[in-house]
């Protein structure tokens, strides 16, 4: 392993590591726009420059590995005055916009200027104009006079879905990024070409004009898009309420995690957060479609599981819950002896895997629901109600009258159920029939952990209060059971998952401090790493 | 006048084709080299002090031997015959006049790399060379002479100056658009489709032949210490006869402008480019400095191509910086920043200089960012764009200057 200096500090790293992440390791940043450490070098922005004891001329980082003995300096008078002329070489061209930009405050011009550039412009004649406001796909739109001709977009067409949609076309300083001819910029990652653009040359068409970037508050969290459990920041607005029309969540990005989806996430993760800030969000507990005080509600639902038999009950959960939701209800089924406990129910449509990342199973806790030991199928309890009746349903955030069930039968089940009680974030056809509705908050709203499907156990965190009265599953279903006499920790997440880690051998060893940012594997379940891209690599066949 | 080496068949009628090539001792070369073991092929063009005609002057036998010694897969031979270098056109007389000799050439070079696959990247624009060359390599197949052992691919370039850059020019044969390659690796390690590849120039590989035939000292007895053989200067500008001439490296400036006939126009000089459009300019008086890679050098500009411009009393440097100018931005490939954004904007000030609205300031801010971007990029287009950028301001400043309105 190679051992160098970098600023008079050494370091041991990996043989081919570059100078960049040698650096980065050491808490130097070296200034960059191409380099992309998911993506193949391109050396092109020039700004990584670097000084090399024993080279004539500052040397670009990026393509420099790591070699013993080697002395860099990153800090020389020559490169900062190449940082300053690399930076005014970016910019002279650029329509300096910030104002209008949705870039602005997270934009790397800004930044490196003001760390790097500093000098006093002395372009004075036209610039280079180029096309403005071009929709690229139903995601992504392209200004293409902020463009720094970085090609990480392009890169990552080429490299990472493997698509190619995107070329730089013309030559000089009229160089542009374009689509190629009859393409759009529609893959299911498409999103992810605005989280690596470092200017606002292409910016998210749901994100643009919503909210200033400085008015949000960043919250670690995990997808809840499917059963790959990616993790992402939740960007939200607390601080301009009357901004973005209200919608708290502003937008989600990637949180880098090599063990599960590296610098990625899909579109359908990305913007499947519309239904958090949504009208159809159920605020209230309901009687009869009357609003009443959520305590009233509770007792009547905890009147309805004590005041009937066991087998008189079927609990159809969801996999959108937690496992700490999830154990504090199974702890619940138990307390009753309730055995019609189950949480899958086939979807409308049924998903497909895409080649990536994206998975078929679109709720976020299957493998949790399974291990924490609840029944998959709930078409035993369905066909239960159909042959015999049930005296109460409780349907958790499914929505029987929309899933992959015949709909003659779903009716003909719920129409011999004595009572239907819906918890659910939003209105739905359950939401509608059931006489009793109690609110249950969105996964922003909540602390838990999720177990993605190969076994890894990952947490998320509230960014934001629950809407009305809603309450995590672990709160309500904990305030029943406690109610009911049964054992019950009250107050956090955590505690229930201590609970959960007594209790479930697969979970033994967990806690949420040894769990960390990268999550942990269930007990006996071999680690993970990100799955490759589809796209080819340059790294590989170039 | 001393002895023909390239142009030495040019002036026979049909010197394109193979039965006048061959009658004139065509080939012979090559029959010498099929007996000789690689090694020796590299040895002798080493000790020729053969050095790159296309432009970096880089010496030949030491390019080829660095080709790694332990790759068991295809190693390829590129020609680049993408000659677009203002002011240079001596590889299109050598396609159009005696294909043959680069063949040749093509086919020693190949025995000393072990290459079995040669591909000959012709300029878009030049159709008659390419015309020439094709029916050429048509005729060495017909004759077995390729396609044993040795085959050659005839590809076309799109009309960009960048593929003549050497990397720039493997992408543009890959398929993906002409934009250079960041190094390392070099193309001799890692070149087209990911192999070591070895890219010489034409007239490089026409200087082969006759170092194997007539040997290495021979050759390098023509030059000078440091570069061996004749080479083709394209003279073209206020002389009274334009055109190719072939002379030892060792010729002076002053006495290459007195083959092409003398300064016509005013008749007085006013200045030179030596080497191509992307040399630095000489004045009057700077015209006395032998015509090798190290002798211009140390004059501080560059022997690059060989393309000499001569510009007399009547000619304004500053609309001739225009030109290049305009040149450079438009033929700028985009890809490193530095030369993508400062050669358009230079174009701009240059332009408004020329146009009567410029200001002195003007002139030091071109200066300084010529020279800030100079050796930050990828390729040596922008340091080539630098050198007249420079050159000409420097030398030529009174000019500009009466241009400027402040």
């Amino acid at each position: 392993m190679p051992k160098l200096t970098i600023d008079g500090r050494e370091i041991e790293v990996e043989a081919g590591t570059n100078l960049i992440e040698a650096a980065r390791r050491l808490g130097i940043d070296i200034p960059h726009y191409c380099y992309h450490p998911g993506l193949s070098i391109a050396g092109q922005c020039r700004l990584c420059m670097v000084d090399i004891e024993k080279t004539p001329r500052p040397t670009i980082a990026c393509n420099t590995s790591a070699a013993d003995g080697m002395v860099v300096h990153t800090q020389t008078d020559r490169v900062k005055d190449t940082r300053r002329s690399i930076m005014e070489f970016h910019l002279i061209n650029h329509p300096l916009d910030c104002p209008v930009c949705d870039q602005a405050g997270e934009c790397w011009l800004q930044i490196y200027y003001m760390q790097h550039g500093l000098y006093d412009p002395r372009m004075t004649d036209e610039k280079v104009h180029k096309p403005k406001a071009v929709p690229l796909g139903p995601h992504v739109m392209l200004d293409a006079e902020r463009c720094i001709l970085c090609s990480r977009c392009v890169r990552f067409c080429d490299e990472i879905t493997g698509t190619g949609e995107l070329g730089i076309f013309s030559r000089g300083d009229h160089s542009e990024i374009g689509l190629f001819p009859g393409q759009d910029l529609e893959n299911n990652y498409s999103g992810n070409v605005v989280d690596i653009c470092p200017v606002g040359a292409l910016t998210d068409r749901e994100f643009r004009f919503q909210v200033r970037v400085w008015y949000l508050d960043t919250t670690a969290s995990i997808c809840p898009g499917c059963s790959r459990g990616c993790n992402i920041d939740v960007h939200v607005n607390r601080k301009r309420p009357h901004h973005a029309g209200g919608r708290r969540v502003a937008r989600l990005k990637p949180r880098f995690n090599a063990a599960v989806n590296a610098w990625w996430i899909c579109d359908v993760g990305r913007y499947g957060f519309g239904s958090v800030d949504d009208p159809t969000r159920i605020q209230l507990a309901r009687r009869e479609g009357v609003d009443v005080p959520r305590d009233e509600a509770l007792g009547l639902l905890i009147a309805a599981l004590r005041d009937h038999a066991p087998e008189e009950i079927g609990i159809i959960a969801s996999a959108d819950l937690s496992n700490e939701d999830l154990f504090a209800l199974r702890r619940l089924a138990e307390h009753r002896g309730i055995r019609q406990l189950a949480f899958r129910v086939p979807p409308a449509t049924p998903g497909a895997d895409d080649d990536f990342l994206l998975r078929a199973d679109r709720q976020p806790n299957a493998r949790g629901a399974e291990t924490i030991g609840l029944e998959a199928d709930a078409g035993p309890i369905l066909a239960r109600a159909r042959a015999d009746g049930l005296k109460v349903l409780w349907v958790i955030q499914h929505d029987l009258t929309a899933c992959g069930w015949a709909a003659g039968d779903v009716a003909e089940a719920l129409g011999r159920v004595g009572t239907v009680v819906f918890t659910g974030t939003n209105d739905n056809g359950m939401s509608t029939l059931a006489p009793l509705v109690l609110p249950l908050a969105a996964w922003v709203e909540r602390d838990g952990t999720f177990t993605n499907f190969l076994g890894r156990v990952q947490r998320f965190r509230a960014a934001v209060e629950p809407h009305g009265d809603a309450l995590a599953g672990w709160d309500l279903f904990g305030r029943i059971l406690h109610t009911l006499g049964g054992p019950a920790p009250l107050g956090r997440a955590e505690l229930w998952f201590r609970e959960l880690a007594k209790a479930v051998p697969a979970f033994a060893s967990l806690t949420y401090q040894s769990i960390g940012p990268e999550g942990a594997m269930l007990a006996g379940v071999p680690p993970t790493t990100a799955p490759s891209p589809p796209g080819r690599h340059a790294k590989a066949s170039a | 006048m001393a002895e023909l080496v390239l142009m030495r068949n040019f002036d026979r009628s049909n010197s394109h084709t193979l039965p006048v090539y061959k009658n004139a001792g065509g080939y012979t070369a090559w029959t010498k080299a099929k007996t000789m073991e690689p090694a020796a092929i590299v040895d002798e063009v080493k000790k020729s002090n053969l050095r790159g005609l296309g432009g970096a002057g880089f010496p030949t036998g030491m390019k080829w031997s660095f080709i790694p010694k332990t790759h068991t897969g295809p190693v390829y031979l590129v020609v680049n015959a993408d000659e677009g270098e203002p002011g240079t056109f001596k590889d299109r007389y050598l396609l159009e006049r005696d294909p043959h000799a680069l063949l040749e050439g093509m086919l020693i070079t190949a025995r000393a790399i072990r290459s079995a696959l040669g591909f000959v990247y012709i300029r878009g624009e030049y159709v008659q060379p390419w015309r020439r060359f094709s029916a050429a390599v048509k005729e060495a197949y017909d004759a077995g002479l390729l396609g044993q052992g040795f085959d050659v691919v005839v590809h076309r370039g799109a009309g960009a100056y960048i593929c003549g850059e050497e990397t720039g020019l493997l992408s543009s044969l890959e398929g993906k658009k002409g934009w250079p390659k960041i190094k390392p690796p070099f193309p001799a390690i890692k070149g087209a489709f990911g192999q070591p590849t070895i890219v010489n120039n034409v007239e490089t590989l026409a200087c082969v032949p006759p170092i194997i035939e007539r040997g290495a000292a021979w050759f390098a007895g023509l030059g000078t210490k440091t570069q061996g053989g004749t080479r083709m200067y394209s003279v073209s500008g206020r002389v009274k006869t334009p055109g190719v001439y072939e002379a030892p490296v060792s010729i002076t400036l002053r006495q290459l402008i007195e083959r092409a006939g003398g300064v016509t126009g005013t008749g007085r000089l006013k200045a030179v480019v030596p080497g191509g459009g992307s040399a630095a300019i000489l004045t009057a008086d700077e015209i006395d400095v032998t015509m090798d890679v190290d002798g211009l050098k140390n004059a501080g500009t560059m022997i690059g191509s060989a393309g000499v411009i001569v510009m007399d009393e009547s000619v304004s440097i500053p609309e001739a910086l225009f030109v290049l100018a305009r040149f450079y931005a438009h033929e700028s490939c985009g890809q490193c920043t530095p030369c993508r954004e400062s050669t358009g904007w230079i174009e701009k000030m240059v332009h408004r200089i020329v146009e009567g609205h410029g200001r002195k300031d003007d002139l030091d801010t071109i200066l300084d960012v010529a020279k800030r971007g100079g050796g930050t990029t990828i390729c040596a287009f922008y340091d080539g764009a630098i050198g007249p950028y420079i050159s000409y301001i420097e030398k030529f400043r009174s000019e500009f200057e009466a241009l400027c309105r402040s």
